[in-house]
């Protein structure tokens, strides 16, 4: 099992917890799990409302790719440590992984 | 100006241009409205060069060319259009027709109104400043809709997208003084812009600040200065007339959250025997409308639009009975 910390706008923090091997992102497990994610754009790094702040985990995360960057650019509040949750994909690396949610 | 029509349709996305087809085979004339200035909804401002592999008889389209082609298929039903206008009010008039009103207070009367929103309308993205809603249309601007109105200014533009550039290049030989403020050290966006941008800063020409960011604002009644904040958190106080937050757009279901239609989780609940919601005459087809098994497909709002049609052909031609036609046989009549 993979084991993640979520911190939702209430500031509580919730474990989610994904068998390995499945093939979905990180986007598509906070909204399967209920957290209100619009994901306007369906996944493609377009619409941002997926973006997550990390907390700690993110030396195990693989670095953003151009089309992530790009959105990440335009964002008015984005930092070093926001990220698009809809181009992260789910894997053992996500273990241990801390971070915020931030709802649209 | 107050538009007559048969049915207005909200929303000029692929299934809000699709539902005019299915319309004008019942021959009922459509009006559409949408806070975007374009036609063609998220395919045109989101994702206008992504290929979409499920459209039916299309192995691969990309969604520009989609939007292309419902565009010509709806041509033989000359639709009307009112685009960058958000329809705010919703009111029924005495025999049974609406009245809708949108920002920019144009007026369309209608019989059946048919909401085809997707995930409502786009609106710009606010950065988190301090009092930023009490300069809004007092200093602060989120689109450009007429240069003109920048003329002699002095003018913050902030934001790194390509937007943010264009417009800066643009404003450049308008405004009086324009200064350009990017959270990053570099620009991401049109890599022409960017250097053009870099160019005009250091011919002086406008003024550039990189990775640095928005602060407070400042103004009595009206904006008179931005603080910024550079690297080095050393607060800067930047005198200007207007501001201009370029960071995007952002879905928002807007005004007709409040028309009194069951909403459940930002979508409007439906009756799938005809897409019709709570209000007799008002239906809800395509991304904004909720059922059991609802599945957020531009072919699925494309079916739901055919069976809507025929559901509101008895609100628009009460006394007629409505036989079922294949196109096949008796074609595409125009209007």
């Amino acid at each position: 099992m993979i084991n993640f910390e979520v911190e939702n706008s209430a500031g509580n923090q919730e474990l989610i917890e994904v068998p390995e091997g499945i093939d979905l992102s990180l986007m598509e497990v906070l909204k399967g799990s209920g957290y209100p994610i619009l994901a306007t754009c369906g996944g493609m790094a377009l619409c941002a409302t997926c973006r997550i702040e990390v907390i700690s985990g993110e030396e195990n995360l693989p670095e953003p790719q151009d089309n992530e960057l790009d959105m990440l650019d335009t964002l008015p509040d984005a930092g070093p440590q926001t990220r698009l949750s809809c181009q992260i994909k789910i894997g053992e690396n996500l273990n241990g992984l801390r971070f915020k949610f931030l709802a649209e | 100006m107050i538009i007559q029509t048969d049915i207005c349709i909200i929303g000029a996305g692929p299934v809000g241009l699709f539902a005019v087809f299915e319309a004008g085979l019942l021959k009922m004339r459509c009006h559409l409205v949408d806070a975007l200035p374009q036609i063609g909804g998220q395919l045109s401002e989101i994702y206008p060069k992504k290929p979409i592999y499920d459209i039916p008889g299309f192995p691969e389209i990309l969604a520009h060319e989609l939007v292309e082609n419902l565009r010509k298929q709806i041509e033989p039903f000359t639709p009307s259009f009112t685009l960058g206008e958000r329809v705010e009010t919703l009111e029924r008039l005495e025999g049974n027709s609406f009245r809708l009103t949108t920002s920019d207070k144009t007026e369309i009367n209608a019989k059946v109104v048919v909401i085809a929103g997707g995930l409502g309308c786009f609106e710009p993205r606010k950065p988190e400043i301090q009092n930023l809603e009490m300069f809004e249309g007092k200093g602060v601007n989120y689109i450009v809709k007429d240069p003109e109105l920048f003329r002699d200014k002095r003018i913050m533009i902030a934001g790194g997208g390509d937007s943010a550039l264009d417009w800066t290049i643009y404003l450049s030989n308008i405004a009086k003084e324009i200064t350009l403020v990017h959270r990053n050290e570099s620009f991401r966006g049109a890599p022409d812009s960017a250097e053009k941008v870099v160019e005009l800063a250091k011919e002086g020409r406008i003024n550039l600040l990189l990775s640095t960011n928005l602060d407070s604002l400042k103004g009595n009644g009206v904006l008179a200065s931005v603080s910024v904040t550079d690297k080095n958190k050393t607060v800067h106080e930047i005198e200007v007339d207007n501001l201009i937050p370029l960071f995007g757009l952002s879905p928002k279901l807007g005004p007709l959250a409040d028309w009194g239609l069951n909403i459940d989780k930002s979508a409007i609940e439906v009756n799938t025997k005809d897409y019709s919601t709570n209000i007799p005459g008002v239906y809800a087809i395509g991304d904004i409308n909720t059922y059991e098994g609802k599945l957020k497909l531009i072919l699925c709002g494309f079916h739901e639009g055919a069976i809507m049609m025929q559901s509101a052909f008895r609100h628009v031609y009460p006394e007629q009975k409505l036989s079922f036609k294949y196109t096949t046989v008796n074609g595409v009549n125009a209007f």
